[in-house]
């Protein structure tokens, strides 16, 4: 932790504060969620930081609990899609033969139709609960992980150690997560720090048209759909939440990147 | 003594580090170097990985590779000190004076263009021959070098002609711009032992012919005896011993030098074959997947407790496939393996724990045998915690006696594979498959990607390892030198079959077929003149030409 770079540091401090944030919403927030304090549009003061928003809800604690959703649904549904497309994908190079041919092509298909369409049919005939949204978003972005671990894990798998491995008489389990998995982490790890930005981009456009997070539950798609009308009238409240994503997108790259450094740096690459 | 066309004085030449853990900094890899070399004459640079040869060849051409900086001394090329001169005249030295052979023809020509056009280039480009001229002069080349149909295999593309051809189309496009230096960088070393001597004598006739001047770089002293005017032997970046061939080659001063003069002198008294082999293969046959045709043709062969088999043969001559029909990642499509007096089946999987523990198995190329991710305890740990069930302590105790054996200490059970040198690395290779416990270990080339004096420490150690633990080894290699020093029987493979098979004796006495003939007399040997003689006396062509 010593020799952290500048970058780096800024990426750890702004996702940790975004992280915190969204996990301490309620002591932070000064007023709550869906609580109608003031006028309509009411520009930031004393009282209200970023002023009030489209009903006269505080717009800093809506965006700070709008954090706390967007963020919990990108994280939980970034885990799911990894657990599940790396250890499919891996499973995919490892077995090859039909078994191989069978989970990719119903990949290639899922991945034929855009997700946001397929994302829209799915939720306009399901219950929209966050449950849900964590499973459909996590299904539907397993499919571009699995196709990245799969060309890694196929590439891995012709080394002479998973060989070697295979010889001994280790069965799949060990070959996946002991001799594939450690050396397909930095590209895995690289891509998971984009994924999670893309969630949340993808459930904030879910949110914004309307199949997401439902009102009153604060969320930063939400938010910028409540107050889209202000734009006209010269009423900023619809950007706070597009600067709040940009933020988290840059800062959570910046670790990724630094995460990269440090474990190629392991195996003697190149820092 | 006239004005020398190369001119190296106290060359240093840095390059920044990056070891895992600590922070970059810079060092010193040559540490003042110095040497003449005058027009028409060739210098050998000989030295192990790390040596600092190809760093100082390519000095010669005021480049540095991957980072690499030249940081002090002086690099004269016709009378200028090439490290001073300006950008411009750099460009005019580069592929005009002074051009360069790789080690890898394959990895150096562009596959998108024909042979032809590549070898032209640099001629045209620096204004030396007009594109008619260059082309005229490349056929002319590729005749003087050997190759066959000279009018038209420039019109090929680099994968339509075979691997030595391809080295010397290389060495036509070096010539081509008609240098007064041309550097050569390992340009046999990648090639068969039969295709390396075609290779070198037309690389030397070449020299000869056009009176350039060249340095010739590699690792092997036999093959540089052969081309080299005078030798310069380096070790980490510093001289070791400079002089004529003559005198490095027959009075080495230095005891380095002496030590490469002499590496594969290894001795082993050859045993009696046994009655019960411990692997007996016989009549396999195999082919891959896709192909019309087999890959092994009824190959029958024993390998006895105790004792090793070497399997000789080129690149393609199906050893590599026998040791994966042998160990069922290849199932054969006929014959039968028998091993320890059991009938293994012909596919991996459905063998039992035991056959798997008792054949083992070490690569050739380390670095790609060990999981960079584990550490060296790991990787020699989980053979015996797989196969025997040892944990904690137990099994650190054994993991450190294995560490003993193989002559490195227990400091290195904490060490990841890429904080070992090459033949440390292969040597945790041999331990892991020592873990086991086998009965018989198939080494394929293991020495093949070391220097040589590390190779030879490699032969020992698993000769002493066979003595010691009564394991039997099928040692899978192209060279015969390491054939002649750890064998107890050879069987020599040529396209898939086992032409010659019996105790190293008798294999290695005349009369000979053809193409043993031809393998024995390809094998460098270290005296002025071997090259000559041997193409002037062998019966047979090689097969990669």
């Amino acid at each position: 932790m010593k020799n952290i770079s500048l970058a780096a540091g800024l990426g750890l401090f702004f996702t940790a504060a975004f992280f915190l944030m969204a996990l301490f919403a309620p002591l932070i927030a000064p007023y709550g969620m869906a609580e109608v304090v003031g006028g309509v549009w009411e520009p930031a003061s004393d009282k209200f930081l970023l002023g009030t928003d489209s009903i006269g809800r505080d717009l800093l604690s809506r965006l700070i609990y709008g954090g706390r959703t967007t963020i919990f649904i990108a994280t939980a549904a970034t885990l799911l899609s990894f657990s599940l497309g790396s250890v499919l994908g891996f499973l995919a190079a490892v077995m090859g033969g039909w078994v191989d041919q069978a989970l990719s092509r119903f990949v290639d298909l899922l991945m034929s139709i855009p997700s946001l369409i397929f994302a829209l049919v799915v939720l306009s005939v399901m219950p929209v609960t966050v449950f849900v949204l964590i499973l459909v978003m996590g299904l539907l972005d397993a499919t571009r992980v699995y196709r990245l671990a799969r060309a890694v894990a196929v590439d891995i798998n012709v080394m002479d150690y998973v060989e070697a491995a295979t010889l001994r008489g280790e069965g799949r389990v060990w070959i996946i997560f002991r001799e594939i998995l450690p050396n397909a982490l930095s590209p895995l790890v690289a891509e998971m720090g984009l994924r999670f930005i893309f969630m949340v981009l993808f459930v904030s456009t879910l949110s914004f048209l309307g199949l997401g997070v439902q009102p009153p539950q604060a969320d930063w798609g939400g938010i910028v759909k409540e107050n889209a009308e202000g734009i006209v009238y010269g009423i900023g409240a619809a950007l706070w939440p597009a600067v709040a994503i940009a933020t988290l997108a840059i800062s959570v790259n910046l670790v990724a990147d630094w995460v990269l450094n440090r474990t190629t740096s392991l195996k003697g690459g190149r820092g | 003594m006239s004005e020398p066309l190369l001119k190296v004085r106290d060359l240093k030449i840095g390059a920044t580090v990056y070891p895992p853990g600590q922070k970059p900094h810079d060092i010193e890899i040559v540490h003042g170097v110095s040497f003449d070399l005058q027009p028409g004459k060739v210098l050998g640079l000989i030295g192990e990985s790390g040596a600092g040869k190809s760093t100082i060849g390519l000095a010669s051409m005021a480049y540095g590779r991957g980072g690499v900086r030249i940081t002090g001394g002086e690099v004269w090329v016709n009378g200028r000190d090439i490290l001073q001169t300006s950008a411009g005249d750099v460009k005019r030295l580069r592929g005009g004076e002074v051009t360069y052979v790789s080690q890898s023809a394959a990895a150096s020509f562009n596959p998108a263009k024909r042979i032809l056009e590549q070898v032209v280039e640099a001629a045209v480009r620096h204004g030396k021959l007009s594109r008619k001229q260059a082309e005229a002069k490349a056929i002319l080349l590729f005749e003087k070098l050997g190759l066959p149909d000279p009018a038209n295999i420039g019109k090929r593309y680099p994968h339509q002609v075979s691997g030595g051809q391809l080295q010397r189309c290389m060495t036509a496009l070096a010539l081509c711009p008609d240098p007064d230096l041309v550097v050569f960088d390992e340009p046999t070393t990648a090639l068969d032992v039969t295709t390396q001597i075609d290779v070198l004598m037309a690389i030397k006739e070449a020299i000869r012919d056009t009176g350039v001047a060249a340095i010739y770089i590699t690792h092997d002293l036999a093959v540089v005896a052969q081309v080299s005017d005078d030798i310069m032997v380096l070790k980490m970046g510093e001289t070791v011993e400079y002089g004529p061939t003559d005198q490095i080659i027959n009075a080495p001063r230095e005891e380095y030098t002496q030590a490469l003069v002499s590496v594969r002198s290894i001795q082993h008294e050859e045993k009696a074959p046994t009655p019960d082999p411990v692997l007996r293969v016989s009549g396999v046959t195999a082919r891959y997947r896709g192909l019309s045709f087999d890959v092994l043709k009824d190959v029958s062969v024993d390998v006895h407790p105790g004792q090793t088999l070497a399997v000789v043969g080129e690149s393609g001559s199906g050893k590599s496939t026998l040791a994966r029909a042998i160990t069922g990642l290849l199932p054969p499509s006929a014959g039968r393996i028998e091993f320890a007096g059991r009938t293994l089946s012909p596919d991996q999987p459905s063998r039992s724990k035991e056959d798997l523990r008792e054949l083992q198995m070490i690569y050739q190329i380390a670095d790609v045998a060990m999981n960079p991710r584990q550490t060296v305890g790991t990787i020699i740990g989980r053979p015996l915690e797989f196969y025997f069930g040892l944990r904690g302590a137990e099994k650190r105790k054994r993991i450190k006696e294995l560490l003993d054996e193989i002559e490195m200490g227990d400091g290195f059970i904490d060490r990841y594979p890429a904080e070992l040198s090459g033949g440390q690395k292969q040597r945790v290779c041999i331990a892991r498959a020592l873990a086991a416990n086998p009965k018989l270990i198939i080494c394929d080339e293991v020495t093949s990607a070391l220097d040589p004096l590390v190779a030879d420490g490699i032969l020992k150690l698993l000769l002493n390892l066979q003595k010691i633990e009564d394991v039997s080894y099928l040692f899978i290699t192209h060279d015969l030198a390491t054939v002649r020093s750890i064998a107890d029987s050879i069987a020599v493979m040529y396209q898939g079959a086992v032409v010659r098979y019996g105790p190293k004796s008798e294999v290695l006495a005349p009369p000979f077929d053809d193409y043993t003939d031809l393998l024995l007399s390809s094998v460098p040997e270290m005296r002025l003149g071997w090259l000559e003689e041997v193409i002037a006396t062998r019966k047979m062509e090689s097969a990669g030409n």
